[in-house]
């Protein structure tokens, strides 16, 4: 299981990867959404998937899941909500002011030197 | 008197009052007052922690009572406690400059608690003792930070945010994905079990693999060579304040980061994994020198000098003797109030000429002479002219650096040195001598005299800390005492 979770993880980051280096300013974003998911699904296969019993401590169980990565990757899937809304509104901010989204016309700096 | 949550005030007090300030957005004075209060306040708190630990020793809280390892726990040690400190004095002079500087519009739209989000994940990201709990606290400066840097929303600003985000996503997405393969291995997320475990296991390959990715995803943050190249560009969109805080603050976070993780957990491959932090910060000098005597733009000139401090700090670190030790904890601080310093009088220059471009100016000296000489000071200081407080810090680098027999590398740092002098130099011969090329524009005196009021300010506390020294050593000692010995470190969270 953990071997297809990885193969899994490996094949979200080379699709984040092709969008981010991609022009257009949308795939960017959903390109960085892509790489959020491929790690926590990697927080979630390092932590390990063995354990059949809920953690909780009961008499003649030793077989618990791990109950850190989740809480870990609940905390990351929060913050990378929030820090996507946040880089769709400058997007469309930034779309609105410059009329494009090609990463190719962002470039450089206007002032001198 | 018993208090084991003092380490948290310097946190929870900025939140506290930035929360509540989000209830008088219309209320521009209110919010002034009210932020003054609450930093004015953390500074207190500050101090107290800094005598606390100077006294007591390291403070440690778990958060909830669990035991060490298993809850979030928070450790205050002298590193931390200074850097803390120093966040909080250079804030508080920043947000009195912007008071004449940042426009009513910007305050009307959340400046003020912006900030103190951000020194809120600041201060969390120094304090923290657990790894994950360092990428949250990440995560809330950095999100306050964007705010920040778009604030204003100029066609300058949103092109240069977007970059500024995408590259701070993506390295906080490796940030998750190397905590992930430090847990794996390790199983534990707490900083001081962290450094327990991997000296049980006698640090394999694989964690030096990870020592390197920890270095990458804080060399983003704290601007290394080769990963520097989002800095010069975004850090010059907004405006001046902004800069200032983001200069003096921002990639003093990834340094501190590097440290921690590479005097805490990575101590035993030294051969490779500090040789390459080594290697790669005389690069990053090497890199900041160039772009340093490259531009005449005054933004430019400064921003490329954080990036040679970053280098210098960094050699310090690697060196991993006390000596050394010792020289990057001083300097990191006198780069910090230094910086700030100085973004704030080049804010100055450029309010008081109407352009950045040096070319422009000219014979500043005649109607600005108070400036002009400050400038100088805090230029002196920066290149480190004894007994101002950049040449101590660069001595016992040094210092250090000849005990570790890496002789080449104290040769690029002093010299380094020379170029950080030409390069401020230059701004000073450019702005202030000659005649004068343009005619200046009007402005406010009452304004101006409010601008230099935090600018001398914070020159004098460089100096200070600089003719000072004898009487701080005794604090960076304690700072550096832990981070070359980790046992100090685990056994005060552990308490073994």
């Amino acid at each position: 299981m953990e071997f297809i979770l990885a193969i899994l993880v490996g094949v979200l980051f080379t699709a984040a990867v092709y969008l981010i280096l991609s022009r257009s300013l949308l795939k960017v974003i959903l390109g960085t959404g892509l790489l959020s998911h491929g790690a926590h699904l990697l927080i979630l296969t390092m932590g390990g998937l063995g354990g059949n019993a809920a953690p909780v401590v009961l008499d003649g169980v030793t077989d618990f899941a791990d109950p850190l990565p989740q809480a870990l990757i609940l905390t990351a899937i929060v913050i990378s909500f929030g820090v996507t809304a946040v880089m769709l509104v400058m997007a469309y901010r930034m779309y609105a002011v410059h009329q494009t989204d090609n990463m190719n016309e962002l470039r450089g700096n206007d002032e001198h030197d | 008197m018993n208090m084991i949550n003092l380490l948290l005030f310097p946190i929870i007090i900025p939140f506290f009052f930035a929360m509540i300030l989000l209830f008088f957005k219309e209320q521009v004075v209110v919010q002034r007052v009210l932020t003054l209060i609450g930093l004015a306040l953390s500074l207190v708190a500050s101090f107290w922690l800094i005598a606390t630990v100077k006294t007591e020793g390291i403070q440690t809280v778990t958060l909830g009572s669990w035991p060490a390892p298993f809850g979030i726990t928070m450790v205050s040690d002298m590193f931390s406690a200074l850097l803390v400190t120093t966040t909080i004095i250079i804030t508080f002079f920043v947000v009195i400059y912007s008071f004449s500087s940042i426009g009513v519009e910007r305050e009307r739209f959340f400046y003020y608690p912006a900030i103190l989000f951000m020194i809120t994940g600041i201060n969390g990201a120094f304090t923290t003792g657990d790894i994950f709990n360092m990428f949250v606290f990440f995560e809330v400066l950095l999100i306050a930070s964007y705010l920040l840097i778009v604030l204003g929303g100029e066609k300058r600003q949103l092109r240069e945010s977007i970059k500024y985000i995408l590259v701070n996503v993506i390295s906080s997405a490796l940030f998750v994905v190397t905590v992930a393969y430090l847990y794996s291995i390790i199983g534990t997320l707490n900083m001081a079990d962290i450094s327990v475990k991997i000296a049980e296991i006698n640090q394999p390959g694989i964690i030096s693999v990870i020592a390197i990715l920890f270095l990458i995803v804080f060399g983003i943050k704290g601007a290394i060579f080769p990963l520097y190249f989002w800095l010069p560009n975004s850090y010059a969109a907004p405006p001046i304040p902004i800069l200032a805080l983001f200069g003096a603050l921002l990639t003093k976070v990834g340094v501190y980061a590097i440290t921690r993780t590479y005097t805490l957990f990575f101590v035993h491959d030294i051969g490779f994994t500090h040789q390459f932090l080594m290697i790669l910060s005389l690069l990053t000098i090497i890199a900041g020198c160039i772009g340093a005597l490259a531009y005449f733009d005054l933004k430019q000139i400064i921003i490329y000098n954080i990036i040679i401090a970053v280098g210098v700090i960094l050699f310090g670190v690697a060196q991993m003797n006390t000596s050394g030790l010792e020289g990057a904890v001083y300097y990191l601080i006198h780069d910090m109030l230094i910086k700030g310093a100085l973004f704030v009088l080049i804010g100055i220059i450029i309010y008081a000429t109407g352009t950045s471009n040096l070319r422009e100016m000219g014979g500043l000296i005649k109607t600005h002479a108070t400036l002009g000489w400050t400038y100088l000071i805090a230029a002196f200081g920066l290149a480190g002219i004894p007994p101002l407080s950049g040449f101590i810090g660069k001595v016992l680098i040094t210092k250090g650096a000849f005990e570790a027999d890496h002789v080449i590398g104290s040769i690029i740092i002093l010299a380094s040195s020379l170029v950080v002098l030409l390069s401020v130099i230059r701004i000073f011969i450019y702005a202030f001598w000659g005649p004068q090329k343009n005619e200046l524009p009007v402005r406010d005196q009452r304004t101006y005299r409010q601008m230099m009021f935090p600018a001398i300010m914070l020159v004098l506390i460089t100096v200070a800390y600089g003719v000072g020294a004898e009487w701080l050593m005794p604090y960076m000692t304690d700072a550096a005492n832990v981070l070359a010995d980790p046992s100090i470190y685990i056994n005060a969270v552990l308490k073994e």
